[in-house]
């Protein structure tokens, strides 16, 4: 479904990725995981369009999206559940929900997707008439995922939703990334909680220093002793 | 533009109040001895609002800090001092006001499409910049190529500059009110919120900035023409004067710009104040009595005149509900 092909990019004259490639096929979670700095948020910015590629190329459902300003990306339907949730705190939650659904395609069928969202989460349900500033952490998150799932993605792009969360939080999220997945929603998982997100994942990179370093199932992965060794403290 | 967040039937209530304005509006002309005195006073309103809503139309919502309301505005002037001189108009006066709206639209477009990346302070700096920029260019062009300092425009009716004024405030109300309702007006609150959010939901913000600033150009380059036909004598100074970049900008920050009511009646109120000022005997003291009651509003009511009516209204509502429910 997505494809990076030897993708080389920076800001100005820094590089900060060395020739990544990853594929993401249809109906699985893969997980990206790497420490901070590693390079993880630059790959996202230069997928959806933020940022240029110096080379390389990478592809959607087969067709090259190099080049594409990030509101086409969207269109094509891969949604952008950014780092730090990036919610709209001055917007009410359902507001918020509505941006989602900002894409053409989505925006027709944004009455019904809202109400399965809600159905997803009944929490913002409660609160849609609420100011998204007004939510703790969780619920940003929650949020966050919501407004990612109004634009009907096929493949949803999940940056560190785990951070800064209390771990009942996080078990919560998690849960909510596998029925995702249920739905029929491909993901591409980008996290630093790497023990939780090899348990819930098919195939998993590592990327160190804006190269990958490993690939393969998770369990490989898992028992690796420099997975071991560099991300779970054993 | 996508039209289906509007409402049909809450238009219809909403337009209520703006209908009975309007009807009131219609009729100034009309109250007997004031009459005179009347229309000079309610054209002034009128400028000042049509230029503090179409400032907030862009500013309001997306927080990009816009001080070349005086550049479009001198466009509308200088349209009106080449297409309709007082030695003979070329075409007819509504023709001026397409075209001062239509070439500020366009400058618009062009100076968006360069300098909406510049963010804060530095997008506030620049549009400032094009002020003086066009002040210095047709200040040259007048003096060292044509040889004149000034252009006489020719002279019309109170109450035609009147009615013009009331037609273009209809116009700019109506598309403040349709951006704000419909899928554009959450784009930008959401520009003004979170820009990469916003570009990361699909939402081509470049373009939708661009076009609303030029939008609101347009208005303010409409207004310049009609001003122009009533001050008839237009020079670099009055047209390109910054103070019209900064008096809109402030009146609908007194007013509020939450909500399209907000800038008017910051507007009407400053406008007022000036009147009563400027003719009596504190005539120096307008600016600085505006520099006070401003800084109290920033501090004491951060969303403007129209958020503490709000508020009083949600007191007052609230306090009967409390009734109600206690009896």
């Amino acid at each position: 479904m997505l494809e990076v092909k030897k993708l080389s990019a920076g800001y100005g004259n820094i590089q900060i990725l060395w020739d990544v490639s990853l594929k993401v096929n249809e109906g699985e979670i893969v997980a990206l995981i790497g420490g901070n700095g590693a390079g993880k948020s630059t790959l996202v910015r230069t997928i959806t369009g933020l940022l240029p590629a110096n080379s390389g190329t990478v592809e959607f459902l087969g067709k090259s999206i190099d080049g594409l300003e990030p509101h086409k990306i969207a269109e094509l339907g891969i949604s952008h559940i950014p780092e730090g949730r990036k919610i709209f705190t001055d917007m009410s939650v359902m507001e918020n929900l509505e941006m989602g659904a900002y894409p053409k395609n989505a925006w027709k069928n944004k009455k019904n997707t809202l109400k399965k969202v809600y159905e997803m989460f009944p929490r913002l349900k409660e609160r849609e008439k609420q100011l998204a500033r007004t939510f703790s952490g969780g619920e940003q998150q929650m949020l966050a995922m919501g407004r990612g799932l109004m634009s009907q993605p096929k493949l949803c792009i999940i940056d560190e939703p785990s951070n800064g969360l209390a771990p009942m939080v996080v078990m919560e999220v998690f849960e909510i990334i596998q029925s995702m997945r249920k739905q029929g929603i491909t993901i591409l998982l980008i996290e630093q909680n790497v023990k939780q997100t090899l348990e819930i994942s098919d195939r998993a990179y590592v990327l160190e220093n804006g190269r990958i370093v490993m690939e393969g199932d998770c369990a490989t992965c898992l028992a690796s002793e420099h997975i071991k060794k560099a991300y779970l403290g054993l | 533009m996508n039209l289906s967040n509007i409402s049909w039937r809450k238009l219809g209530l909403n337009a209520g109040v703006p209908l009975v304005i309007l009807i009131a509006l219609i009729f100034v002309p009309f109250y007997g001895s004031w009459a005179d005195y009347g229309i000079t006073l309610f054209s002034l309103f009128l400028v000042y609002i049509i230029l503090a809503v179409a400032w907030a139309m862009f500013t309001g919502s997306t927080g990009y800090l816009s001080l070349a309301t005086a550049a479009f505005y001198g466009i509308g002037f200088y349209a009106a001092a080449l297409l309709y001189p007082a030695e003979g108009a070329l075409v007819p006066l509504f023709v001026v006001v397409l075209v001062g709206a239509a070439v500020s639209f366009v400058l618009a477009f062009i100076v968006g499409a360069i300098t909406l990346r510049l963010k804060g302070i530095y997008f506030a700096m620049f549009t400032l910049g094009l002020v003086l920029l066009m002040y210095q260019v047709v200040n040259y062009w007048l003096i060292s190529v044509l040889g004149i300092r000034g252009i006489v425009v020719a002279l019309e009716s109170n109450e035609v500059i009147y009615y013009y004024l009331v037609g273009i405030l209809v116009v700019s109300i109506l598309v403040a009110y349709f951006i704000k309702r419909s899928k554009w007006g959450l784009a930008l609150r959401s520009i003004g919120d979170n820009e990469e959010a916003a570009a990361h939901t699909g939402v081509n913000v470049t373009m939708i900035k661009i076009l609303v600033f030029a939008i609101s150009a347009a208005l303010m380059g409409a207004v310049g023409v009609i001003v122009a036909t009533k001050t008839t004598y237009v020079d670099a100074n009055t047209a390109f004067n910054p103070m019209i970049s900064f008096s809109p900008a402030l009146m609908a920050i007194f007013g509020g710009m939450g909500n399209l009511y907000g800038p008017a009646i910051g507007a009407t109120i400053f406008t007022y104040i000036q009147e009563i000022l400027q003719t009596g005997s504190l005539k120096n003291y307008y600016m600085l009595i505006f520099g006070l009651i401003l800084i109290a509003t920033i501090l004491y009511l951060p969303s403007g005149m129209m958020g503490l009516i709000q508020n009083l209204w949600n007191r007052i509502k609230g306090a009967r509900r409390r009734a109600l429910t206690r009896g």
